[in-house]
């Protein structure tokens, strides 16, 4: 995941004796790092030290903080608001899993077999993005609206009861559950998921298909054993590209949810600008940043994709 | 040989249209179990979408395509006792050799097949290769996988398109020694399709040249060079100098004929058109029948030979033979390959000559086709 560029390679050294080496050629990688290198110092290093010396400060606004090396913060942090931290990761998961599920079939209906529709459709897919993102969630509360045909439609097939007994809704409505909250970020989430699983799919040579089916392989077979192997660097992606900013959303549980649906990213955004907690909230950062990055690097062991991502 | 007739490919009447282009016009074609069979023709010509209705990876618009007595038209590729090898091999990148070998085996459900896969690895000699991913072995070794992958599943017919049409010359040559010998140890139908004549010549009993969805002539590769019935056959396949004509007379089995003064004769059973009198037949012969002497030997040649004056415009020496070209009164650009055994040093450019070659290499063909049909496509020679 990381977006650092690789430095090309040290020139190669010199065939002969003969050829002098080329001085003014030597730094040229270098510089043209430059502009990348200072973009991630200023937006990415320095953000990032500032905050762990926030985090370990006591003090109050009032008198300002001081770096005191407090790192009871984070334990306080943690203990406090663990429940949020277990839901984030719920969330995000279910909302991945549900990406994934709705994404994947239009990823391989677009890679293989949209035909002249395929730009179109992946406009359609990329055309949310010219509304704001806020916009859209808040639509979405018109859409799962108490009296909307949403709600309608799934109360009269009587699926909300079984949501009800799962704890997923509560009392008919949809609006303010954990339902919304994860309908919401799946939503918002989808493309992100579905581009790197086209990239991934399109890549496939559509020959192997037909060595597969050669090979006796049925259609479904040839699914498990060569698509979706093939795939998989695309499914990595997708999901860590779904997964890692849905963990940290607090904009869909706070336009779709209730107190009751509080991901980590809401007590985040809470501490630092309502209750100005600024150690607490850097802490919970911390924290959140080093659970993504341990799942993430488990996930990806994991899955065996490393020289593929 | 063996009655069986199991690994027959009957085609019959088989056609494919794309719209208003037709790919293959409807054709029929039987190829006899354990028989070697190539289907010999430039880009475009329908060979590969005949191999592909044959594989099943492509519905023929018309005719049905037989196995043995099974019709297996509209069975599904996965279906079909057939197996092929891609060009460019189309190997699964995610599995190592072996599982790629041992795919066919265990989509039929076999549990055992380690012994198997490691056998056939050292039939094409890649034992030690096993653990490997394709994209760690040479072109070579990644064609031979392909083989053994299809190989391993005992087909009915082994399908394979252009299968030499990556590897540099060399190892081209040497595999299709080994094809050839991996074929006649299996004994099992092989249908080759390529666009390189002297491979398809080299490995196949059994040579059907395609052009424009049709196939044009079909026989053994002697037949189909000694006795080219198209003019695309006769171009295509190696070179041949064809004269225009025109029929004088016939006197018993011969066909005598005038190209601008020299007289020409041909054997009638060797002219594939209607020769009335006064009619036009394009005269072939190949380049390395023509015998070439230096107009003050003229006298020397024995009687009864065709011959043609002409005058040397360009000599290229190759090795085992210097190839000239002549420009005739009869025909411009006539080739004639003569063998470096002695070399007369009098045949330079510019010097005038006599070709002469005996009648029995000579063939006609229509006048009416075009007299240069398979030149144009670049043939790997």
């Amino acid at each position: 995941m990381s977006t650092l560029t690789e430095a090309p390679p040290p020139l190669a050294p010199a065939e002969s004796a003969a050829e002098p080496p080329r001085k003014r050629g030597r730094f040229t990688p270098y510089w043209l790092l430059l502009p990348g290198i200072l973009w991630l110092v200023v937006f990415f290093a320095l953000p990032l030290v500032y905050q762990a010396s926030t985090s370990v400060q006591t003090g109050s606004l009032e008198e300002g903080y001081k770096v005191t090396w407090h790192f009871a913060t984070y334990w306080n942090a943690f203990s406090e608001y663990w429940p949020q931290f277990l839901r984030s990761i719920f969330y995000a998961a279910g909302a991945t899993v549900l990406c994934l599920l709705l994404g994947y079939p239009l990823a391989y209906l677009i890679a293989f077999r949209a035909g002249r529709w395929r730009n179109l459709i992946m406009i359609l897919v990329i055309a949310p993005f010219f509304t704001s993102f806020l916009i859209r969630t808040l639509a979405w509360k018109t859409i799962l609206a108490d009296n909307g045909p949403v709600v309608h439609a799934l109360n009269s097939l009587h699926v909300l009861d079984l949501t009800d007994f799962l704890g997923w809704t509560a009392g008919d409505r949809v609006l303010a559950t954990p339902l919304a909250v994860v309908c919401g970020l799946t939503y918002n989430f989808l493309p992100f998921m579905i581009l790197p699983l086209y990239t991934s799919l399109e890549r496939i040579d559509g020959r192997l298909h037909e060595a597969a089916g050669d090979l006796y392989a049925k259609p479904s077979t040839t699914f498990r054993k060569v698509t979706f192997p093939l795939s998989m660097p695309g499914v990595v992606s997708g999901t860590l590209l779904t997964f890692i900013p849905a963990a940290g959303d607090y904009v869909n549980s706070e336009l779709l949810g209730s107190t009751d649906t509080r991901m980590i990213g809401n007590v985040i955004q809470t501490q630092f600008l309502r209750i100005l907690d600024y150690p607490t909230a850097a802490a919970l950062s911390f924290i959140l940043m080093a659970a993504i990055l341990a799942m993430v690097t488990i996930y990806i062991r994991r899955s065996g994709t490393e020289d593929l991502v | 040989m063996t009655t069986d007739n199991s690994g027959d490919v009957r085609l019959s009447g088989i056609g494919k249209t794309y719209g208003a282009f037709t790919a293959v016009h409807p054709l029929d074609l039987t190829v006899p179990q354990g028989s070697f069979f190539a289907l010999l023709g430039a880009s475009g010509c329908g060979k590969t979408t005949t191999l592909r209705m044959i594989a099943g990876l492509e519905e023929p618009t018309s005719g049905t395509v037989h196995l043995g007595d099974q019709d297996v038209t509209h069975l599904p590729p996965y279906k079909r006792p057939v197996n092929t090898v891609f060009q460019s091999y189309a190997l699964f990148p995610h599995l190592d050799i072996f599982e790629n070998v041992a795919f066919g085996l265990r989509r039929r459900g076999l549990k055992s097949v380690k012994k198997q896969v490691e056998d056939m690895l050292d039939l094409v000699q890649l034992g030690e290769q096993a653990r490997k991913k394709p994209h760690q072995l040479s072109g070579g070794q990644q064609q031979r996988v392909a083989v053994a992958r299809a190989l391993i599943n005992h087909p009915k017919v082994l399908l394979l398109d252009e299968p030499l049409g990556a590897l540099d010359l060399k190892l081209r040559r040497q595999m299709q020694l080994e094809l050839k010998r991996i074929q006649t140890e299996v004994g099992i139908t092989f249908i080759h399709v390529t666009h390189d004549q002297e491979e398809a010549m080299t490995m196949a009993d059994t040579v059907a040249v395609m052009n424009g969805g049709r196939v044009e002539q079909l026989g053994a590769p002697t037949d189909l060079y000694e006795n080219p019935r198209t003019t695309f056959v006769a171009n295509f396949l190696g070179t041949s100098n064809l004269i225009e004509a025109e029929v004088d007379t016939k006197s018993g089995d011969d066909i005598v004929l005038k190209a601008a003064g020299d007289k020409l004769v041909l054997p009638a059973a060797r002219c594939g058109a209607p020769a009335p009198a006064g009619g036009k037949v394009l005269v072939g012969i190949r380049p390395e029948k023509i015998a070439l002497a230096h107009a003050d030997d003229a006298g020397g040649i024995p009687e009864g030979r065709n011959r043609l004056t002409g005058k040397i415009a360009d000599a290229s020496f190759i090795g085992v033979s210097t190839q000239y070209v002549i420009d005739s009164p009869a025909c411009a650009e006539l080739s004639v390959y003569v063998q470096n055994v002695e070399r007369d040093a009098r045949l330079v450019p510019g010097a005038d000559v006599v070709l002469h070659w005996s009648p029995a290499h000579t063939f006609g063909l229509d006048a009416a086709q075009a007299i240069d049909a398979g030149t144009g496509e670049e043939v790997a020679a």
